[in-house]
């Protein structure tokens, strides 16, 4: 199977508290905080590469795996540990995080599915600091694909993917014929979500989440190719739809009293919050 | 002034989901002065469009057809974009459904999209999108260039719209034939948990478990679930372990809800956790590391060990209740 893996990078998510924003409210302001790859987009790497692998034996590489992000030149780190991580390729489109959005990233993507023609494309559900969770759908859409969003388990079968979707209320089950789009949520990373053809349906990761990069590994991603594209050359005169006119910190929470028993608990929840 | 369209939400049973009267109010609100309509799709898309005649809609549209029995975005968004054509904005609930449905629907029509909105407001002529971001910890305006705008609001900051009387006529709408990806996609079910309880988005008290309470998790959480006549949530850690179903998780990325009264037990207070709970009126933990986040955003706190502390809590919820008569 070849796949395709959209990737974006994001400031370190754990510390998105502190983040600033100026008076102004013109910008988010992240500096100090460390890029990392969207979490959601690591989870769909792991995934792609437990798809084109048997997990016994996870060196050894069953189909194609190639990365992809639109951003700066700075984003090419990025692209390395995932190339270090096990991904064969990897595509940069040249751009500025200020001249994306979704609409924009969506098209860009459909038109390198129609150059590389891979069976499946692997994304995020969303990136965590837009939070759009937008993309995935927009491409299959401009693509007339199927999809299944927030995929919590994926096996593969001989004429497609079953994939069971993390849906309010339950778990809905569909079944995919490639070529498709799949977006992934947290638990596709559990340790048995995951099941290629080639592994055993029994058969569990013996880590969590995310697989790392041994050092030699890092080495050798430096030696794998990493095509350049220019956005332009992808989507024309096209621009972004979608603009922030204003940013704004929500309101704080201060930190309340500390309740020396339940006996109190419920005496304060009753006459002082008046909420039981 | 905008002509809005409200993609209504339908249960398994084909009753009107409660996110859809979210979606009216925030339809209003993008509306300033407009009108709104609201579409149904479903296999008994009548029946459901029957239940929302009395909210001041122009039309009820119903586009009712065996082939949206289940719930597809390859089925679904056809029609819906069609319909869409004759409206300014289209809105829906930042459900999975709305999350799932609404960005393939903009995709179609060449409209800009703005998801899980807080909040809209029209001035100058423009609609402007309040969105948060970064975890909860920044608010975007945005504003859609497109001649068409596609959104869906967060059910949390959006109050339910109330019938306001009248009958607005139901009008059946056409299918559209999905395209030929669509045959690549089948619908083989969903396993869904029936509960007594109410939902998650939807409770006016929510108690929720994280990883701590490990095998334990309705053993500790059900007793105080029933005397608060709570929803029950968990942390990702909780949902993640196989404690709880996934569908039960609050948070950035999983439900995010706004009770009165939302207790957090066993969880430390992760940003990712917080971003879906800090919207509640009265917060309170139970966790015996007094340095956990979680304090600092508590209203009260109670610094113990959750397996004496819960059923404590119980038997004093139980006396106040039987108090309270
Ligand atoms: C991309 C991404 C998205 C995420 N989205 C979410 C999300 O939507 N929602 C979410 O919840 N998390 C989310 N997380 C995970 C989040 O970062 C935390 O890992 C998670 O919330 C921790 O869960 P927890 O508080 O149950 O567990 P822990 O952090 O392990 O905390 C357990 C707490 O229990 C306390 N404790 C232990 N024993 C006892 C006892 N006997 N009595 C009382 N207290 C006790 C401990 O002091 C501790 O504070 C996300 C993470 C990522 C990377
Ligand atoms: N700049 C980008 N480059 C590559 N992939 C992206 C980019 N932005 C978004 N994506 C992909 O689209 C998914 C959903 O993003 P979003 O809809 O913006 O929340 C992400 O998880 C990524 O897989």
């Amino acid at each position: 199977m070849k796949i395709l893996v959209p990737l974006k990078r994001v400031a370190d998510p754990a510390n998105h508290n502190k983040i600033k924003i100026p008076a102004s409210g013109d910008s988010v302001d992240t500096a100090g905080l460390e890029w990392q790859i969207n979490p959601f987009d690591l989870y769909a790497l792991e995934t792609a590469l437990r798809l084109t692998e048997n997990g016994k034996t996870p060196k050894k590489r069953e189909g194609e795996v190639v990365a992809v992000t639109l951003g700066p030149k700075e984003t090419e780190t990025n692209l390395r540990s995932a190339l270090a991580t096990g991904a064969d390729r990897a595509i940069r489109v040249e751009t500025t995080d200020e001249a994306l959005d979704g609409g924009l990233v969506a098209a860009a993507l459909k038109k390198i599915v129609e150059e590389e023609k891979p069976d499946l494309i692997l994304l995020g559900k969303q990136v965590v600091d837009g939070e759009n969770n937008m993309v995935g759908q927009a491409l299959a859409e401009l693509l007339d694909y199927p999809m299944a969003t927030f995929a919590a388990t994926i096996t593969e079968e001989a004429d497609g993917l079953l994939v069971e979707r993390e849906v309010d209320g339950g778990v809905a089950k569909v079944k995919l014929t490639l070529p498709a789009v799949i977006t992934v949520d947290l638990r596709i990373v559990s340790p048995g979500s995951v099941h290629s053809k080639h592994t055993d349906a029994g058969f569990k990761y013996g880590y969590e989440e995310v697989r790392f990069a041994p050092l030699p590994a890092i080495m050798q991603a430096k030696k794998k190719p990493l095509a350049v594209k220019n956005l332009a050359e992808l989507v024309g005169d096209q621009k972004i739809s979608t603009t922030y006119v204003k940013f704004e910190a929500p309101p704080g929470r201060k930190a309340g009293i500390k309740v020396k028993d339940v006996q109190e608990l419920v005496q304060k929840l009753a006459s002082e919050a008046k909420v039981i | 002034m905008a002509n809005v369209l409200v993609v209504a939400e339908l249960t398994e049973d084909g009753t009107v989901r409660k996110t859809t009267h979210s979606a009216i109010s925030f339809a209003k609100s993008a509306a300033a002065g407009g009108t709104f309509s609201i579409l149904v799709l479903g296999a008994a898309a009548k029946a459901g469009a029957a239940e929302l005649t009395g909210f001041g809609a122009a039309k009820v549209l119903a586009c009712e057809d065996a082939s949206l029995a289940n719930y597809l975005a390859e089925h679904y968004a056809p029609t819906v974009a069609e319909v869409g054509k004759g409206f300014d904005v289209l809105v829906a609930c930042a459900s999975s459904f709305g999350k799932d449905l609404m960005p393939r629907v903009a995709a179609r029509l060449g409209a800009a999209y703005a998801g899980d909105c807080a909040g809209v407001s029209a001035e100058g002529g423009k609609l402007t999108f309040k969105r948060p971001m970064f975890a909860g910890n920044a608010f975007g305006y945005c504003q859609l260039s497109t001649a068409k705008q596609v959104a869906t609001c967060r059910q949390s900051e959006v109050d339910p719209a109330e019938p306001s009387g009248g009958a607005s006529p139901v009008e059946a709408v056409a299918l559209v034939a999905p395209g030929a990806g669509a045959a690549r996609i089948k619908h083989l079910g969903v396993a869904s948990v029936k509960s007594e309880r109410p939902e998650l988005t939807e409770a006016s008290v929510v108690v929720s478990g994280g990883r701590a309470i490990k095998e334990k998790f309705f053993d500790i959480m059900e007793p105080l679930a029933d005397a608060l006549g709570a929803a029950i949530g968990a942390s990702r850690a909780a949902c993640d372990a196989g404690y709880c179903p996934g569908d039960f998780q609050v948070g950035q990325t999983g439900k995010i809800v706004a009770p009165s009264l939302y207790i957090a037990v066993g969880i430390s207070g992760a940003i990712q956790h917080i971003a879906g709970m800090k919207g509640s009126k009265t917060i309170v933990c139970v966790n015996k590391d007094p340095e956990a986040p979680i304090f600092q955003i508590s209203d009260y706190g109670l610094v113990a060990d959750l397996f004496q502390a819960v059923p404590a809590l119980v038997e004093e919820l139980k006396a106040h209740n039987a108090q309270k008569g």
